[in-house]
């Protein structure tokens, strides 16, 4: 790992807030959240037929259980290559905040994530569908702290304009402490999260570094 | 290393700071030879300008050598460089539209956050302006950080003094986009409000592009004698009936084009300057609009508006209905300084601008906070500030 990388972990220091997305990008596949999926994706909302935004910018943020939220970027990039480089697992640390470590095993992924006074998330995710060059889905396991299920599509923009990549995450709130301080940070920011990891790798593909107003490499 | 840091309201001081390094791959270390002062760091100075924090460096007009270059940088150290104020990757959406000042990959994502709720849109970062557009330390220092620099600096050749050129880091190519935005047609006549060096850069690009007439518009002799000497009619809008006046001197049609370079702290004694006067200085996030007003109220029907001059906020009594009823035409922005700097330099080079003329002072990095205090009360002497590191106190 050469300077910038280590540079872009240590500008990764855990901040409170962003736990959830990088949990559910991290996260893999089931029947069980399948209903908020097809209500999040779907383009003419049953409550508001005349209307055509999609289901995850709507006012309320629950679909049944689970708590989801969504965000699109377009990157001046070629498509395949931007899935390629998520496909690799390995990869999303370098524009993710607290995702501390990836271990992946075949299907399986496990995650580990920094979270609140120095304690660690664990989360193992499995692939419920991966379309080359289109999209990667993914659910959590039982053997996780969380459940989470999401994904993340690669369209060609209009025109030439790159790739359009929107990622959507879905959550359950768990049950005792974890779950209820996991539940005020999702409620509180989620969609501000996705929105900066989306960001970050952004940056990454199309200027190959990610902007900081450091002027030093390290804490002066 | 030196360098001007912000402390608070009309507080800003020289203080010994760590140096920069290289951080990301395409960084370049300048070693900086001149830098100014410029009327938008009077914004920040006067503390209208949100998200500053104590400490700050400050500085986005500045110039100097390579000193050390990343391992993705395209410069090489040695080389002297102007460095454009617009922190801007070349290679998103916007950059590759030019519209380098709208850049999405400049900005740190953290502070992002901190202007896309108040504009709609993340900022581009800047050099040394607060932290909407990125907290990147500033230019009025020994030595900065330059992120791109395979993208934003220009090489100068050697045989041209910093002096001719040290503007190609905002105020000329801001001046000639200004022009630019008013879209000028032949025989036509081009108000200007604010003969700072915005404004002059203004009068001087408008007379290039072929305008009729210019008419400049200040209060300060001396400032209203440099746009004179340009070429510029000009009016001292405390002496005249400005409205009166500009159709008098535009055939009666009202000028075809209207730009304002004087920015959100206008002054004035009409009831709005003096309302929003009031409103800034209680802090309401208001912005003083006079010249802006007078500006929308004085252009011919159809016409055009171009404002160069910096908001950062809201404006009370926007005559909005002039603008509809009269059809007219706004273009505006932070500069998309890397479009012009190649061509304006060729410019310089074959004598068709002038850049030097508005220089008043030069002085010490040491002495840049007194150089801050009189461009900002003795206007009319101190037309232009430049800071040079590394010479002794005068
Ligand atoms: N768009 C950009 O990228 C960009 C770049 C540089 C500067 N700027 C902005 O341009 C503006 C001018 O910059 P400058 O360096 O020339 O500043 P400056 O402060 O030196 O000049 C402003 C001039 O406006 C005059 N003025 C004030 N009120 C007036 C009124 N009501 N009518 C006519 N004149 C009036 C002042 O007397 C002064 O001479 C500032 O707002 C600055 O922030 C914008
Ligand atoms: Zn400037
Ligand atoms: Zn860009």
């Amino acid at each position: 790992m050469d300077h910038y990388e280590r540079r872009r972990l240590a500008d990764h220091a855990p901040e409170r807030g962003s736990v959830l997305f990088a949990l559910g990008l991290g996260a893999a596949a089931g029947a069980a959240g399948y209903a908020w999926w097809a209500r999040a994706n779907r383009a003419d909302r049953v409550d508001h037929p005349g209307d055509s935004a999609p289901g995850r910018t709507a006012r309320r943020s629950r679909f049944g259980g689970y708590a989801v939220t969504g965000r699109t970027v377009t990157i001046n990039h070629p498509r395949q290559e931007l899935y390629n480089y998520w496909r690799d697992f390995k990869n999303l640390p370098l524009f993710m905040e607290h995702v501390k470590d990836v271990d992946v095993q075949g299907d399986l992924t496990r995650w580990v994530i920094a979270g609140p006074m120095g304690r660690d998330v664990h989360v193992e995710t499995r692939i419920t569908d991966a379309r080359d060059g289109e999209q990667i889905a993914w659910r959590s396991t039982e053997t996780s702290d969380i459940d989470t299920e999401g994904k993340v599509m690669f369209r060609d923009a209009p025109a030439g304009r790159g790739t359009e990549v929107l990622a959507l995450i879905a959550y359950k709130p768990p049950g005792g402490e974890l779950g209820r301080w996991i539940a005020s940070l999702f409620q509180r920011e989620p969609a501000l999260q996705g929105r900066r990891e989306l960001k970050r790798f952004k940056m990454l593909m199309e200027t190959g570094e990610i902007a900081t107003n450091r002027n030093r490499r390290t804490a002066a | 290393m030196r360098a001007l840091t912000w402390q608070g309201k009309h507080d800003v001081r020289v203080e010994t700071v760590p140096d920069p390094e290289i951080v990301n791959p395409r960084d370049a270390i300048i070693e900086v030879t001149s830098t100014a002062i410029c009327g938008s760091d009077l914004h920040l100075y006067d503390g209208v300008i949100p998200g500053l924090m104590s400490g700050d460096i400050l500085g986005h007009e500045f110039m100097g050598r390579v000193v050390e270059t990343g391992p993705k940088s395209t410069l090489q150290k040695g080389q002297r460089v102007v460095v454009p104020f617009t922190i801007s990757c070349g290679k998103c959406f916007h950059c590759m539209k030019q519209q380098y000042s709208a850049c999405d990959n400049s900005n740190p994502v953290e502070k992002q956050d901190l202007s896309e709720p108040l504009y709609g849109h993340a900022m581009s970062g800047l050099f040394g302006y607060s932290h909407l557009t990125g907290g990147y330390p500033g230019g009025q220092a020994e030595y900065v950080r330059v992120p791109f620099s395979d993208v934003g600096p220009i090489v100068i050749p050697d045989g041209m003094d910093d002096d001719e050129v040290l503007f190609l880091s905002d105020i000329l190519p801001t001046g000639w986009m200004a022009a630019e935005n008013a879209d000028i047609e032949e025989g036509d006549t081009v108000a200007v409000w604010g003969c700072g060096p915005v404004g002059l850069f203004a009068v001087q690009s408008a007379l290039v592009m072929g305008a009729a007439r210019v008419i400049a518009i200040d209060h300060h002799p001396h400032r209203l004698e440099l746009a004179r000497k340009l070429g510029a009619k000009v009016i001292d809008y405390t002496q005249t009936k400005m409205l009166e006046a500009l159709m008098e001197m535009s055939g009666g049609f009202g000028p075809d084009a209207v730009i304002d370079a004087v920015g959100m702290e206008s002054h004035g004694f009409a009831p709005d300057a003096v309302s929003d006067q009031v409103k800034q200085a209680v802090g309401m996030g208001a912005d003083s609009a006079h010249a802006l007003r007078e500006a929308l109220l004085a252009v011919r029907k159809g016409g055009r508006v171009s404002m160069p001059g910096v908001y950062g906020g809201f404006v009370d009594k926007f005559p909005l209905g002039a603008l509809m009823e009269k059809g007219l035409q706004v273009r505006t922005g932070q500069t998309h300084v890397q479009k012009y700097t190649k061509d304006l330099l060729k410019r310089i080079q074959d004598g068709e601008l002038d850049t030097t003329f508005m220089i008043s002072h030069r002085l010490p990095l040491e002495e840049a906070a007194r150089g801050y205090e009189n461009f900002r009360y003795n206007q009319n002497e101190w037309t232009k500030v430049v800071l040079k590191p590394g010479t002794s106190l005068s």
